[in-house]
């Protein structure tokens, strides 16, 4: 056997209930993230990761205060990330009990940020989350959930937060997210190449071959979703069970 | 049953607590003599760097008392690799309780990432600490420094090299892994590590 490779489901966060719509299994409160949380943690997900996006002073003790219930409920790993943008949310969130932080543009606006959390916590907590577009062969970094462009190369800033002590690079291809016809595996292949960190793959998930892709062809060593976990699109135990016999490793 | 968290300067430690209350038991997080001395089951969890916790433990006489427990002794990830002899990680003298040295994982490829961070399985499970688990379960490891297989090895994971997952000698137990984010198979390690009687 050799190291598993992850499967992540990802929850947005606002006020408190989970945004995305959740049929897939029979809670009482759908809309409640450490009950789907647990029902994912059931199922069989690896990780999760839970995304803040509120932005109000409010929204944010609201989702410090759900950490605190996810990391007394729930007993596999958890990351955490929207509006990190000092080493004081840092601190915040994982004496609330995340195991990992997620940055993502606080971090290209100011990289210092990586090497401060690496040093006050170890790299095993700091991912660093980018959002990046290809236009015309190239892949730039966005800023803002992808609003607001920039002049970073990915693969250079991957590089770049990778020596400042990133633990992690979560990539998300503006190019897939949501059009569900796989992720962006030659990007993923040249991040594996050119970094010695894991790389979670994140956009475009639309089937299981999908995950596999992304496992072989992108040599990732996670793969994030959202949309075809909360919808019940892909049933987590089907989807293991698929990896598992395509020959992949897997938890199972 | 009064169970003790050895409180010192490592990180991720409230994790243990809540797996613990889980399972239905309240911990005390101390570094009283006192207390530890006299509860039924001491854990010894953490994440951290060798030579600060090392240091550490001395300073506040912790070193001497963590040997001296003659209770069931849980020592997790940093915790394990602590009460080994030595550690590379800051080249320093640790606790000694295992006949072990502790080593940083050597890659020899490209793909052999450091730290070794993920779900990892077990195999050549021996005693009441793995008591209902089975070959190839899987928990969650995050480290960069590893114990090798030794006389005292329980447990063993293939990441690199085969290595120990888990210790035990006389009433100290350890784990590399993290049984409190390990899902059902570490909740069952965790439990047995309560249920074990000396």
């Amino acid at each position: 056997m050799a190291l598993a490779k992850r499967i992540i489901p990802c929850l947005d966060v606002k006020d408190g209930q989970t945004v995305k719509g959740t049929n897939f299994v029979n809670l009482r409160h759908a809309g409640d993230p450490v009950e789907l949380g647990k029902a994912y943690s059931l199922q069989g997900a690896d990780e999760l990761v839970y995304l803040d996006i509120t932005a109000s002073h409010e929204g944010r003790k609201t989702f410090t205060d759900m950490v605190q219930r996810v990391a007394a409920e729930i007993s596999i790993p958890f990351t955490v990330g929207g509006g990190i943008n000092e080493l004081s949310d840092v601190e915040r969130l994982l004496n609330a009990g995340a195991d990992k932080v997620s940055i993502n543009s606080a971090a290209i606006r100011r990289p210092e940020l990586i090497d401060e959390i690496a040093r006050h916590f170890g790299s095993q907590v700091c991912v660093v989350a980018i959002d990046a577009k290809e236009t015309n062969g190239e892949w730039l970094c966005y800023l803002n959930g992808g609003r607001v462009p920039t002049e970073r190369s990915l693969f250079d800033w991957a590089h770049e937060a990778a020596e400042r002590g990133a633990g992690e690079i979560l990539f998300t291809s503006m190019n897939h997210d949501g059009v569900k016809t796989g992720y962006a595996n030659e990007a993923l292949a040249r991040l594996a190449d050119i970094l010695t960190i894991p790389v979670i793959a994140s956009g475009g998930a639309g089937a299981k071959e999908h995950f596999r892709d992304a496992f072989t062809l992108g040599k990732s060593d996670a793969a994030l979703a959202a949309s075809v976990f909360h919808f019940g699109e892909i049933p987590i135990p089907e989807l293991k069970q698929y990896l598992s016999r395509e020959g992949i490793s897997i938890r199972l | 049953m009064k169970v003790a968290i050895v409180k010192y300067n490592a990180g991720n430690i409230y994790s243990v607590v809540h797996a613990l209350k889980r399972l239905g038991v309240d911990p005390i997080l101390t570094d009283s003599p006192e207390e530890l001395l006299s509860a039924d089951k001491v854990l010894f969890p953490g994440q951290g760097e060798a030579r600060n916790t090392m240091t550490y433990l001395r300073e506040h006489g912790l070193d001497q008392l963590i040997r001296d427990l003659r209770q069931p002794v849980l020592g997790i990830c940093i915790g394990q690799q602590l009460m080994c002899r030595h550690s590379e990680e800051g080249d320093v003298d640790c606790l000694g309780i295992f006949d072990a040295d502790v080593k940083r994982f050597t890659p020899t490829c490209h793909e052999e990432k450091v730290p070794h961070m993920g779900w990892n399985t077990l195999t050549d499970l021996k005693g009441p600490l793995f008591k209902g688990c089975k070959e190839n379960d899987f928990v969650y490891f995050v480290h960069s420094f590893y114990v090798p297989t030794n006389p005292c090895t329980i447990a063993t994971t293939d990441y690199i090299l085969p290595y120990s997952a888990a210790l035990h000698k006389d009433n100290f137990y350890a784990t590399q892994f993290h049984p409190e984010k390990s899902g059902s198979v570490g909740e069952q390690i965790l439990q047995n590590f309560l249920d074990i009687t000396l």
